[in-house]
């Protein structure tokens, strides 16, 4: 028996591949409060919810840096403001608002809807492109790319610049990491520096639109005429870096995740292959079952506020483990089980409340096609390795590599 | 025959009739026959339509976004029952358990739910009501007519009363560019629901909009054209308002007349009925065959000093009509209490407003989350140094929050901070409703009795 | 098909007007508006709108073409009679 503690474990690389044991442990104790100065980790699925609702709640960078949890700092370390996960309303509603003109409803109802074509035949042509191969890697072939272009489309970054802005995207990603490791202080440093050198880079394209619009969400974001008025040119920045990263880095995971369960689920492959309308649920079901963000680490609260008994003291850093309320037995019915039928599956894979995920209804169409098309397409697919390696984060959890075998391309 | 034999015979073989067909209605059935009840059912409405949607008259219809003729309610599984529809019922029988139609048919039941609802308070002048091109909305046939009137671009539009579907349907005139006047006869839109401070904020959504709004006023007289049509309405002001069309938005009364005289606690008010649906009789005495559910129910809450509350909302029809058909199909110990918090949403003029709890209890309110003057703000209710009842616009992803503050009576002014406190929300303020004995649009949920426990309490509901 | 949107639960988060705007439109920020009558060609993406609903707000009947409402039938009762 080690005394290592479960958040130790749950951060450990060790721990990556199946951390649902430890989720399982967590709701032992609903609220965790292992170390002084330590998070409090929230893993049952109301108290999550409830969180997620509670205005005592904050994600304001400032209030974080004070409770020691905001690994990307303020504003005077890295020269870009804090993106609207960061803050709080009314800057987070009025930047989210903005934001949301290009992209959705109201303003743009039908945005994402009318990319359906497009994103099939991204897909199309990756999965041509495996070509005489009979085996792949899906991250490195295919869920990690096929995200990328999307968002570089979408956004107006030139699909060709993908090398350049992943060396910064990685550090970026990685100051995410809540790992309690020593190289902390260098890991963030390390992640302000491509943040800003994202940011830069960005600073380029913005300028150029901000001249010529070519209809793209940049020359929206740096042109737009709302009720809420244009972004500043900072805004612009640190609202694209975050579109940018999470545009791709979350859907790699959930498209990955994705097909690793439906390997390890044969039966389900087989009907999806059969009923491409089943990737609905399956998309759904995963989402609860492997969530491609497994926690939130980067939330505190402005008050006490209590949680089954416990205070959680005004400026404390709270962990709401998605991943766990995800599997909370008190919440669904065989929680471990993958089951793409279930009926009552409202899951915390995009979280809730006025954070939820920006970009869901774009994750979810991709998510679909690009299960459907792999299962309709891979003849007799077959996993190389369970578990496959996976990504070093905690939290934007997936495998890095998932090789697959198969015998043939179907057309 | 034992209770349990007669509970068995019951769920198996037992006659069961709905007076009312609509929301609550449906969703009873649909509750019953999900519980195993497979006797015979029978659902009775005044209408001649099946079951049908209606918060979309007053908003997507008159949007044209959707039809009024095809808003009938999705079922949840078949009912199979026997439908009478576009037959009232018209008595009832007690003692020897029997609802009279209209068709002077008569119905035996073993079980009756009543579920009757409201309709729309008609312009008490019956000879200017009459007048083409005056109109109520509540009913499909209701807003056929409406929205047909308001595609044949009439002049203006006069809405009489500024409650919730007043200010909807205002918001709808608006935004296909008619000309509207709205009067009120309280001192702004929603002070009935929300009161007055709210109500300003509500006021300014009218006029940025184009509203016409005129408050502190009631129409005194509507003229017609000698052909009968309605030409212009009179002020008690002394304006005169040129118009083609009225919608008279002044509230609803309840469906209870058909019961004069059977003996069940109708009135005016409502039927009173226990926390578990079961109706009292006129001597206070509960019966355990008559249930009653939605609009037309008045039920004492816990969570409100027992008091008996009538609320005229669309998610306590579906609530309690799910209690009432589990509790008419169960034995005593099975049954549950209907403790439904109120709840309510309302769209207009681009903006969503929604609200938990009772907000007409609350004596002060206080700003916790945004601005007034942004329109975008959730408002927290207190009574007695407790939270009592929550608003939103544009914030409804914050009331869960405030709903549980509700529940565990969590106490105030809300003296922890919260995200988004600027500096007005620091004190709460008077909530500024107004008399509840003055008349006004009418209240969604009115406080229709007093708690045993509470005589400090002087409330009475509007209208009456 | 026929729908109805429960909307004290929904909170605005327009996951429907996304996955289906012939159906289901935002009328300002938060205010939703649809047609409790949609066309048939609109099954699937009304499919989508319910299933990605993060509140489960939505009711729908008539989406999967074989099963119109659900059979009520007294086999599952039968014990009780």
């Amino acid at each position: 028996m080690t005394h290592h503690s479960l958040l130790r474990q749950i951060t450990d690389y060790a721990n990556r591949a199946n951390p649902y044991p430890l989720y399982k442990e967590l709701h032992n104790t609903p609220v965790l409060h292992e170390e002084d100065g330590g998070p409090y980790l929230v893993s049952s699925y109301w108290d999550i919810l409830s969180l997620l609702h509670d205005p005592r709640i904050s994600s304001d960078a400032a209030n974080l840096a004070a409770a020691g949890a905001d690994e990307m700092g303020g504003v005077a370390e890295t020269g870009l403001p804090p993106s609207f996960i960061r803050q709080d309303p009314p800057e987070h509603d009025r930047l989210r608002r903005i934001a949301n003109r290009p992209f959705g409803p109201p303003h743009s109802p039908r945005k994402i809807d009318s990319m359906r074509g497009e994103l099939a035949g991204i897909v199309s042509g990756l999965i041509d492109g495996f070509g005489q191969a009979r085996q792949i890697d899906v991250v490195d072939q295919f869920a990690y790319p096929f995200p990328v272009t999307v968002i570089c489309r979408l956004l107006g970054v030139p699909r060709e610049d993908e090398p350049r802005f992943h060396t910064w995207v990685e550090p970026i990603v990685a100051g995410l990491d809540p790992d309690t490791g020593k190289d902390d202080a260098e890991r963030r440093r390390g992640a302000q520096e491509a943040r800003m050198q994202l940011g830069m880079y960005l600073a380029q394209l913005v300028e150029q639109r901000s001249k010529e619009p070519t209809g793209d969400m940049l020359s929206e974001l740096v042109t737009s005429h709302g009720p809420d008025g244009p972004m500043t040119t900072m805004e612009v920045l640190s609202t694209a870096v975050l579109l940018l990263i999470a545009g791709h880095e979350t859907t790699v995971n959930l498209i990955t995740n994705g097909m690793l369960t439906l390997l390890r689920h044969p039966e389900y492959l087989e009907r999806l292959r059969n009923d491409p309308g089943l990737v609905v649920g399956i998309v759904e079901e995963l989402l609860r079952y492997e969530p491609p963000v497994q926690l939130v680490p980067q939330r505190t609260c402005i008050a006490d506020i209590e949680v089954r008994g416990t205070t959680i003291p005004k400026g404390s850093k709270i962990w709401l483990v998605l991943a766990a309320g995800n599997r909370d037995p008190e919440r669904f019915t065989d929680p471990d089980r993958f089951d793409p039928d279930r009926k009552d599956i409202q899951h915390l894979g995009f979280g809730s409340g006025i954070h939820s995920c920006f970009g869901a209804p774009l994750a979810r169409l991709e998510a679909q096609i690009a299960l459907s098309e792999l299962a309709r397409r891979l003849d007799n697919p077959r996993l190389v390795k369970d578990p496959p390696p996976y990504r070093q984060n905690a939290v934007l959890r997936g495998p890095r590599h998932l090789l697959v075998d198969f015998d043939a391309l179907r057309p | 025959m034992t209770a349990d034999d007669h509970l068995a015979w019951l769920r198996c073989e037992g006659r069961i009739v709905i007076v009312g067909a609509s929301l609550a209605g449906l969703r009873a059935a649909e509750t019953l026959r999900a519980e195993g009840f497979t006797g015979s059912l029978t659902m009775i409405g005044d209408e001649p339509y099946e079951p049908y949607d209606r918060p979309p008259l007053s908003k997507a219809v008159l949007l044209g976004k959707a039809s009024a003729r095809h808003t009938a309610l999705p079922r949840r599984r078949d009912v199979d029952a026997k439908w009478r529809l576009g037959v009232a019922a018209t008595g009832l029988d007690l003692s020897a358990q029997r609802v009279r139609l209209a068709d002077e048919d008569e119905v035996e039941y073993d079980r009756l739910l009543i579920a009757t609802g409201v309709r729309a308070r008609p312009w008490p002048k019956e000879a200017e009501a009459q007048l083409d091109g005056v109109f109520v909305l509540r009913t499909r046939d209701d807003a056929v007519g409406l929205e047909q009137r308001l595609r044949a671009s009439p002049r203006r539009v006069l809405v009489i009363g500024a409650g919730f579907t007043g200010s909807e349907i205002a918001s709808a005139c608006r935004e296909q560019g008619i000309a509207v006047t709205v009067a009120e006869r309280g001192g702004a839109p929603l002070v009935g629901a929300l009161g007055g401070v709210i109500g300003a904020v509500a006021a300014v959504l009218h006029r940025e909009n184009g509203v016409d709004l005129r408050t502190g006023v009631t129409v005194t007289a509507l003229e017609g054209d000698p052909a009968g049509r309605v030409r212009s309405a009179h002020l008690s002001d002394g304006a005169v308002i040129e118009t083609d069309v009225v919608v008279v938005a002044l509230g609803a009364t309840r469906n209870t007349e058909w019961l004069t005289g059977s003996g069940l606690g109708a009135g005016p008010r409502g039927i009173a009925c226990d926390a578990g649906c079961r109706a009292f009789d006129f001597r206070g005495i509960v019966t355990d065959d008559v249930y009653v559910a939605g609009d037309v129910a008045r039920s004492p809450h816990p969570l409100f000093g027992y008091q008996f509350l009538s609320l005229e909302h669309w998610g306590n029809a579906v609530s309690q009509a799910e209690v009432a058909a589990h509790n008419m199909i169960s034995a005593s110990a099975d049954r549950r209490p209907h403790m439904w918090v109120p709840a309510f949403w309302s769209s207009q003029f681009g903006v969503n407003i929604k609200s938990v709890g009772v907000p007409p209890m609350g004596e002060e309110i206080m700003i916790t989350q945004g601005s007034l003057a942004e329109r975008r703000f959730v408002g927290v209710y207190g009574y007695q140094g407790r939270v009592i009842a929550a608003v939103s616009f544009d914030n409804t992803r914050w009331l869960d929050f405030y709903q549980r503050q509700i529940e565990t009576a969590a106490p105030f002014p809300v003296e922890s901070p919260t995200v988004d406190r600027r500096p007005e929300g620091r004190r709460p303020i008077p909530s500024d409703f107004p008399d509840p004995s003055l008349p006004s649009h009418g209240p969604t949920v009115t406080l229709s009795g007093y708690s045993p426990a509470d005589r400090r309490l002087v409330f009475s509901p509007a209208r009456r | 098909m026929r729908l109805v949107v429960d909307l004290n639960r929904c909170q605005g988060y327009a996951q429907c007007a996304f996955l289906a705007p012939d159906v289901f439109a935002m009328h300002g920020e938060e205010s939703l508006v649809y047609n409790p009558r949609p066309d048939d060609e609109q099954r699937e993406q009304v499919t989508r709108a319910v299933a990605a609903c993060p509140v489960q707000a939505i009711t729908a009947e008539g989406l999967d073409d074989a099963a119109d409402p659900p059979a009520w039938a007294c086999q599952e009762a039968s014990h009780d009679c």
